[in-house]
This record gives C-alpha cells, structure tokens and sequence, in this order.
C-alpha cells in the first residue's frame, strides 16, 4: 500500500496551507506523489492522497487523467520524452522516436522489460530553436538530439 | 530600421539572473520610479502606450486593467508563463535569462490593479524555469522587494509560481485560472471576463510573460516613447522566437512592423534552402505562402491583412523540402490530443481533421477528402467555448487553399509530391472514413 514519505507528507501539509483553496494543492501534491511512487500515479496514490488531503478521489482523479505529466501506468526508471511537434517533427523527431523505440525493442509508450526505459512522444517542449529536443523524467531538456547522441545517452542510462 | 532592444538587452550577461547582477542594470529602479505614481497614473500609461497582449490575442493591455471592478474584493494577478503554443520558446528564454525583469514588471503591474497577490503559472515542463523563478522570487522576497510594505511604498504584495502539468489549453487564461484553483484546466464561458469573476470567482487579470516584463519599459521611458515603436496600433517591440528551416533559429526583439523578410535574412542568417511557407504565430496562425512571407511585416494589423495573424510570435518557417500535408498531419494530431472535450465541434472535429489527414498519409485518400477537411474546419470556426477549435481549423483551411495540388497529388498518387515517396511514421493511424451527414 502507497505512503508518502516523511519529507513527502510534510510538503503535502505544507501545500495544503499555502493556497487560498486547499484543491489548489491536488497538482503539486500529485507531483510528489508520482515521484515517490517510481513514477507513477496508481488507484493506491489517489486513496492515500485523499486521506491526506481530505479532498474527494473524484477530485484528485479529475487532475489525474485530464493531464498529461501524470502517468497513469508504470513507467520506466528513464522516462524518455521526445518532442515530436512541428519543429521537432521538420528536425527528425519521429523519426529519432522510431529508432529509440526500436533499439529498446518497445513500441511508442511502451517500458522495457527490465524495466529501465520508457519512450514517448511528446508534444511541444517548447524549446523549438533546438531542435530536437527531449526530456528524461523531469530533468533539464536534452536539446540538439543526433544519433550519436542518442546511442551515448542510452549506454549512459543502461 | 534601427535596432531596438529593451526586454533583451542584457540578456547575454549571465549576471542577469541574479539580483545582484539585476540591480547593477538598473534593476528594480523603475519599480521606485512606478510607486512614486498613482496607480491609476499607470495604468492610463500603460493604455496610452498601445501595449497589446503578447500571449496571443493582441487584447489591449491598459484596458484589460481597466476592466477591474471597484468592488473591495481582493484582486489576483496571474502571469500566464505557460507558452503551450508549438513554435513558441520566448517566455522560456525571458524566464530562465531575466527572471527579475519579470517579477519587476509584476509587481509595478500588480501596484497598478492594486493586487496583493500574484502567481506565475508555469507549464510543468519547464522545469529550468520553474527552479530559477522561484530563485529570484525568494532573493526578492530576501531584498524587500516583495511582501510587506515593498521599499517602503505601503504596499504589500506576494508572488508565488504555480506549475502546470501538462496541457496546452491551460495558457487559455480561464482554462489556466481553472488549472491554478486545483481542477481540469477547462475553459470557460465568457462573459463573465476574468477581471470580473476570475480565480476563486475573484476580479483577476491574466497577462504574459511578456506583456508584464513590456510593462516595466513603458513605465521607464513613457508611453510616448514606446508608441513611437512599431505602427499606431501594434506598438512597441516584439518577441519572436523563429525555429524550422533557417540556419540562425533563436529569439530574436525587433520592433513591430518589422518585415518578416528582413527578421529571416538578418536575425535568422538566411534560409536553408528556399523559402516555402511560413506560420507566423504559432502553430494555430495560418500558412503563408513564399510571396506572401516575401511581403509582410510582423505586426498585428500587416499579419491580419495578409489572412494570417501574429499570436504568440512564434515563427514556423519551412523549405521546399517540406511536404505540406505531412506539416498540417503533425499540427492537427497536436490539437486533437490537446482538446479538453468540452465543445463538441472541437472534441470530435479536431480528431475528424487528423483523422481524414492520416488516412490522405497512408495512401487511402480520396478526392473529396479535400473539400470535406474545408467544410468540417468552416463548421468548427467560432462555435467553441475557446479558441482551440479555431486553432485546429485555421492553420487546415489555409494549408488546403494555398497547397491544394499538394493535397491532390498525394491523393490520386498515394505518395507526397515534395519526396515522392509515401510519409511514412508509425504514429500516423488511419482509420475508416466517417461521412458527412447533412
């Protein structure tokens, strides 16, 4: 069963306290969450969430599916996000997507097996002058993507 | 035309990121220069000015402010940082280069509506941006330059950032006000506008990250001098952030008006390869054609003129490698991804568009696909709570008008007349043709 850490519970309390509504806090809190929780947001999040909050699992599960940096399956321990909007899509991306994908032996939004590597397509990281550009998990862009950075990054993260 | 730098001028020097380095710019001077004003003193600055909205619809700014009821219930000042719209990167750029140009902006901004709270709402992939603002917001709490009594002037105001999570339609201010208050970031109705009934049913104005950062250099060289940048109806300078086919892409200040044709050969070092189309306003702006690029200035009134329109800014410029119905493929499956499932002609009309685009990709095309894209687009105009709907049919009706043979060869041909070869992704799904029933 899903728990928030110490550090986690603390800054949900605090989130609470810190906006004039306290549903206000339901997007940061699922932030914590999801990263407390191998990177994703699973039924057992949203009850324990609801606890905590005493906010309505309807409510908590309304934010949940309506945005898209909420996983709502597992996801791999690199979370591989590659832009795929206009810019992107006239620098290569999909077609960058398709060979992750297929080095990794996934389809699009798919984990690997082991359990490491999930790849996505993404829509606009806004970052379209560096083109192509990804994002791992939640961390800084990867920008000017090529092939070879592509094939490093990956021996990288194994 | 000369050059004009005012949001952009320090923006290479890494010191501007600090307060410190902020300051030794002259940082946070015309903040004292605004409290020795009335508040309403600015705002009748800021409307003498012409400053438009630089998130996208070009709304006055000065006369947004105006809009603020005088009812005694407190006011909220929300900085839309959300910059969803594909094809823009400016906001990104001014935050993580200049995040104390905004604040300062903010806070001169929210003297003038007399608002004593503010968030920056900023889109969860930004995740530079949203450590490196709340940075600056914490040195400038430090400084006194935000809470109680800021420097003395009795005025109180605090500033807090807020982080999206994923959606575009949350840089539509009421979708982004629904966002802020914990729920689907949903738009709504309007009226009531948001300066009357906005966050927590609270008057609240929505501006951009630029609009508020401008707001700073009118108060510091008068309105009259900024309106002598640009046109009579789009003053002041302009953020574009131009990506695609030229070999400089970046952002680049220029003064409204400024010719597209110019802003490609100078500030973008030229074309790779030869000019095609360009998207002046983000991916939801109409296409224009080369000659049409050739010919017009980058202003609100020029673009419109030229059947397209300036939004954001953002800059698409494409060669003649580009294949078109592979371009409008990429922006529609954007916008049915993005449509939050409020208004049916969105909901269903922007999957109906990828959805008839995708099947011309896969070779299973027919000839009066074309048409039927053009009537389902002129059926989804203006018939939607925002103007997602509209994002989605524009950039279609233009990309069919203008490149129709493009359409029509890979029809009849089954393959793309720029390549020659079928576009193959494997994320292109084609389905079963749906008939329009009347």
């Amino acid at each position: 069963m899903f728990q928030l850490s110490k550090d986690g519970l603390a800054f949900v309390k605090n989130e609470l306290t810190r906006y004039e509504t306290k549903r206000s806090a339901v997007l940061p809190a699922l932030f914590k969450a999801q990263e407390e929780n191998g990177g994703w947001v699973s039924p057992e999040v949203v009850v324990h969430l609801s606890q905590v909050m005493d906010i309505p699992m309807s409510q908590i599960n309304e934010v949940l599916t309506f945005y898209t940096m909420y996983n709502k399956k597992p996801v791999g321990k690199h979370h591989i996000q590659v832009c795929c909007n206009i810019s992107c899509a006239m620098a290569g991306a999909h077609e960058m997507a398709d060979y992750l994908c297929d080095k990794l032996g996934v389809h699009d939004g798919e984990m690997t097996k082991d359990g490491r590597f999930t790849i996505s397509r993404a829509e606009c990281l806004g970052s379209c002058d560096t083109a192509p550009v990804m994002q791992i998990n939640m961390d800084e862009y990867i920008e000017n993507l090529t092939y070879p950075k592509l094939d490093q990054m990956i021996k990288e993260l194994k | 035309m000369a050059e004009i730098k005012l949001l952009t001028e320090h923006y290479h020097k890494p010191e501007f990121q600090t307060l410190d380095g902020y300051k030794k710019n002259g940082g946070y001077d015309v903040l004292k220069k605004a409290f020795k004003m009335k508040p309403k003193e600015i705002i009748e600055e800021v409307k003498a000015s012409g400053l438009r909205g630089r998130g996208g619809a070009g709304f006055p700014t000065g006369m947004k402010w105006s809009f603020l009821p005088d009812n005694g219930e407190p006011r909220y000042l929300l900085c839309n940082a959300d910059e969803g719209e594909p094809g823009t990167f400016k906001d990104r750029l001014m935050m993580e280069r200049a995040p104390h140009q905004l604040i300062e902006g903010m806070i001169i901004s929210a003297f003038a509506v007399q608002s004593k709270k503010s968030y920056i709402y900023i889109r969860g992939e930004y995740t530079k941006c949203l450590s490196v603002v709340r940075k600056a917001i914490k040195e400038a709490y430090d400084a006194g330059l935000l809470g109680k009594n800021i420097l003395g002037s009795g005025f109180d105001h605090d500033m807090d950032v807020y982080s999206g999570a994923g959606a575009y339609i949350c840089g539509e201010e009421t979708g982004m006000i629904s966002s802020l208050e914990g729920k689907k970031g949903q738009p709504k109705l309007k009226p009531p506008f948001p300066a009357v009934q906005g966050y927590l049913a609270k008057p609240t104005i929505v501006n951009n990250v630029e609009t508020l950062a401008a707001v700073k250099y009118i108060i510091r060289d008068g309105a009259a001098a900024y309106k002598k940048i640009g046109t009579e109806k789009s003053a002041g300078t302009k953020l574009f952030s131009v990506s695609g086919d030229v070999n400089k892409p970046g952002t680049y200040e220029v003064p409204l008006a400024y010719p597209l044709r110019d802003l490609i050969a100078n500030e973008c070092g030229g074309m790779k390869g030869k000019l095609k189309a360009v998207i002046p306003g983000g991916s939801s702006a109409p296409i224009l054609n080369a000659d049409e690029s050739n010919k017009v200035n980058m202003d609100y009134e020029s673009l419109a003129a030229a059947g397209s329109m300036l939004g954001s800014g953002a800059v698409i410029i494409m060669n003649e490698t580009r294949c078109m119905v592979d371009m409008l493929n990429v922006i529609l499956h954007f916008y049915h991804h993005e449509s939050c499932g409020q208004c049916t002609p969105c909901r269903e009309g922007t999957g109906w568009l990828e959805k008839i685009v995708s099947s011309i990709l896969l070779g299973r095309g027919r000839p009066q696909d074309i048409d039927l894209l053009d009537t389902i687009a002129q059926n989804m105009k203006g018939r939607t709570i925002c103007a997602l709907s509209d994002a989605a049919a524009l950039p279609t009706i233009s990309f069919v008008q203008k490149f129709r043979d493009e359409f029509e060869f890979y029809i009849r041909e089954g393959r793309s007349k720029v390549t020659g070869q079928p576009i193959k992704r494997k994320n292109i799904k084609g389905s079963h043709h749906v008939e329009m029933h009347h």
